[in-house]
């Protein structure tokens, strides 16, 4: 690390502390594990976006399928389901899927089969058409039927860490679907891609009742470390129990963060690193040198995917709840992105500073936004123009506002981030 | 007859609405793709604030005690356009000029709007608040039923009067915009700059003054489209932040920097939508008398169910961008 880093990580710390000053150690704790779980998510997109040069504006979408898995894997069975009829039913539907996903396949080879030109196009058309009926028959009245006796097919109550590991599984896998896909688009238009398909992974998490619970939520779901109320139980103050909790959530997820960052700091400066920033910055020569370029590209998306998926889980995990309307672009696409710029994309050490700082700028924006309207309206009372009505969901926006101003002088003062990506000793230029 | 009157009402007419408003907003990110080579994300918060501009003279007007045949919302379009359309160009001034002088990349344009996009969101939330408002307070706002009775049918055909004027308006927009760009001398530059950059800048075409009209008419058209939705609707600060998307979809479907392309797809995605969560039974109703005794149609024949209507738009921007990434009408690539 340079000069520059540890007085940027300084500063920070006692921006941290200043904070903990005012808004006390409960909420100085709580902020500092979401920052630290975002960090993931932002070393994820570092990979792409800094690595490799991919525009992924689809972090949403992997945050969210991340954080159903970590729920689905951790909260505990839902014996009703298992007892009805749902899973026979679900079984049917999975068939029908199945038997739809044979169907299209052989209708895209059908070109072996002398069917070509429009008649071929005409039959994958087809095809598409019957499997998505065929699976709607079979998955609406399961859906009902589930809604209706047993809620939601439940968790699988399996420890916590297993339902973390598998958020990034599950992210890694959407991610290789999604690149197979997309990735052959060009920067703008990969943008479009990726945004347009977390929005419709957005929809169906959360139209999906059956599975996710939809807009009723999950929760408790429980924390890999003892949660405040055993400490409670233990004969802790309530105070402290929460200090304490989440002091340990901290620590674990630290420890995880830190080996996190010394495999992408790793992977970053071997060979593998070298390759793909080679293929970002001029993937012509690099394709030229027999690289493989797709296949490397889809490589990046994938791990990148994994590590926001891994986020995700873990944020859910601390929430204890699982909120799919809760997910929102601005919240968890372009915040993810503002961290990455405004710490400097390419370098790991930056992406976990801008995760941090911005996170704290973003959290303590409604207070300070508060603190200076109570103020305005103070005075604006007292000259007679009336007090400012809807302090509170005013002072909430303001932090929106201030993400976008952010990122606007970032772009125009530091392109590079605060922490530019070093290249052989040297800053990039 | 009552089943073709339904049709009517739930496809057409909202089909048509849909596809206008996504038309108009469509061009504006279309122009703005094929002059300047990036997408521009806020285009969606331009046509908030361009309603938010509206209604605020509304407001006015309504404190002044104007009255008018017509909704005011459509009487303040003129100056609210204007004023939309100075906004543009100061956004473009203030956020999108420096970086394009630094020579910065498509992609870093395309994060700075997102910044934009932002900080109009946030600035309209802090001023607006976050409730919903509508321009029809100090008014009515008139439904018209045309009675189909001569037809044996016992609904009517039902449509608002901003609905009229959205559709009526779309077309003259549409129609200004295909005189300007092939009659004038100035559209006819811009149509030279968005297909080939290097030979309108040898031909000594005045491209900054091509960059000013291209903002003009995004930002007019955008501020046209926002307050015809929020006259069709309610005006709210996430109004149009939420079919920026859709309109996206529209102007690739079309072909990215093809404004007749934008038209078309934005039609075709709005239809797509209307058509995609349209419940067929209650038009082939009448087969039950003709199935065989025990069959019956299911109560609900939707190809999609109502609450994933949005992402119709989003299926067809990803299967567009891998069948056809140029779009129906062969549009521009990065």
């Amino acid at each position: 690390m340079s000069m520059r880093a540890l007085v940027l990580f300084g500063g920070l710390l006692l921006l941290v502390l200043c904070v903990n000053l005012v808004m006390g150690t409960p909420y100085t704790v709580r902020m500092s594990v979401e920052a630290l779980a975002l960090s993931i998510v932002v070393l994820g997109l570092n990979i792409q976006w800094g690595y490799g040069g991919l525009f992924n504006f689809g972090v949403m979408g992997l945050m969210m399928v991340g954080g159903y898995a970590g729920m689905a894997m951790s909260v505990p069975l839902n014996i009703a389901f298992w007892n009805s009829d749902g899973p026979m039913m679900l079984g049917r539907a999975i068939l029908a899927a199945g038997l739809g996903a044979v169907l299209v396949v052989l209708a895209h080879q059908a070109k072996r089969f002398g069917i070509r030109g429009k008649w071929g196009t005409a039959l994958k058309v087809a095809a598409w058409f019957i499997a998505y009926v065929g699976y709607r028959t079979q998955i609406d009245p399961a859906a009902d039927y589930i809604e209706a006796t047993s809620g939601f097919v439940g968790g699988l109550g399996l420890p916590v860490m297993v339902g973390w590991a598998f958020g990034a599984v599950l992210a890694g896998i959407v991610a290789y679907v999604i690149g197979n896909i997309a990735l052959g688009l060009r920067t703008d238009y990969l943008a479009i891609a990726t945004i347009g398909i977390s929005e419709i992974l957005r929809a169906l998490i959360k139209n999906m009742d059956w599975l996710t619970r939809g807009t009723l939520t999950v929760s408790p779901i429980p924390w890999p470390t003892p949660l405040p109320q055993d400490l409670q139980a233990d004969g802790m103050s309530i105070d402290h129990s929460f200090i304490v909790a989440r002091l340990f959530y901290f620590v674990l997820l630290l420890i995880l963060v830190l080996v996190i960052l010394f495999l992408v700091e790793r992977a970053y400066k071997g060979p593998w690193g070298r390759m793909m920033r080679a293929i970002r910055d001029n993937h012509v020569a690099a394709a030229a040198m027999g690289k493989d370029v797709k296949a490397r590209q889809r490589e990046l998306f994938v791990f990148g995917s994994a590590l926001m998926g891994l986020g995700g889980a873990v944020l859910v995990s601390f929430a204890q709840i699982f909120d799919p309307a809760g997910y929102q672009p601005i919240n968890h696409t372009f915040i993810i992105w503002v961290m990455v710029i405004v710490g400097g994309a390419g370098n790991n050490y930056g992406a976990l500073f801008g995760a941090i700082f911005i996170y704290v700028v973003w959290v303590i924006s409604e207070p300070l936004a508060t603190a200076l309207f109570t103020t305005l309206s103070g005075w604006s009372d007292q000259i007679g123009w009336g007090a400012i009505p809807e302090i509170e969901s005013r002072a909430l926006q303001m932090r929106v506002f201030v993400l976008g101003a952010v990122i606007t002088i970032a772009l125009r003062y530091a392109p590079q981030g605060l922490l530019p990506e070093v290249i052989g000793g040297k800053r990039r230029s | 007859m009552n089943e073709l009157i339904f049709f009517i009402n739930k496809v057409l007419i909202s089909g048509a609405i849909l596809g206008s408003i996504y038309a108009l907003g469509a061009v504006g990110v279309t122009l703005i793709f094929g002059i300047l080579r990036f997408a521009h994300f806020a285009h969606g918060d331009m046509m908030t604030l361009g309603a938010f501009v509206s209604y605020i003279l509304v407001t006015l007007l309504v404190a002044m005690g104007v009255t008018a045949p017509i909704p005011l919302g459509i009487l303040v379009l003129p100056v609210a356009m204007a004023i939309a359309a100075v906004i543009a160009l100061g956004i473009d001034k203030g956020f999108y000029a420096p970086l394009r002088a630094r020579g910065s990349k498509p992609v870093v344009l395309l994060i700075a709007s997102i910044g934009v996009t932002l900080m109009i969101q946030g600035l309209i939330r802090l001023f607006a608040g976050v409730g919903t408002r509508s321009f029809f307070d100090a008014e009515a706002k008139d439904i018209f039923r045309i009675d189909m009775s001569w037809l044996g049918a016992t609904r009517d055909i039902s449509i608002t009067e901003p609905q009229i004027w959205m559709i009526g308006l779309t077309v003259v927009a549409v129609i200004l915009l295909h005189i300007f760009l092939t009659g004038t001398r100035l559209g006819k530059a811009m149509r030279a700059m968005a297909d080939n950059m290097d030979l309108a800048l040898v031909s000594g075409i005045n491209t900054a003054l091509v960059v000013r009209v291209t903002w003009v008419i995004a930002g007019s058209l955008a501020c046209l489209a926002g307050t015809m939705l929020a006259l069709d609707v309610t005006l709210k600060p996430d109004l149009a932040f939420n079919i920026v998307l859709p309109i996206f979809a529209a102007a690739i479907v079309g072909g990215l920097g093809q404004s007749y392309g934008a038209i078309a797809g934005g039609y075709l995605v709005g239809f797509a939508e209307t058509l995609a969560v349209f419940n067929w039974s209650a038009v082939l109703r009448p087969l039950n008398d003709v199935l065989p005794a025990g069959w019956s149609l299911p109560q609900n024949l939707a190809l999609v169910p109502t609450e994933y209507k949005l992402t119709v738009a989003f299926v067809i921007l990803v299967v567009v961008l891998l069948v056809r990434p140029t779009g129906i009408f062969r549009g521009a690539s990065t």
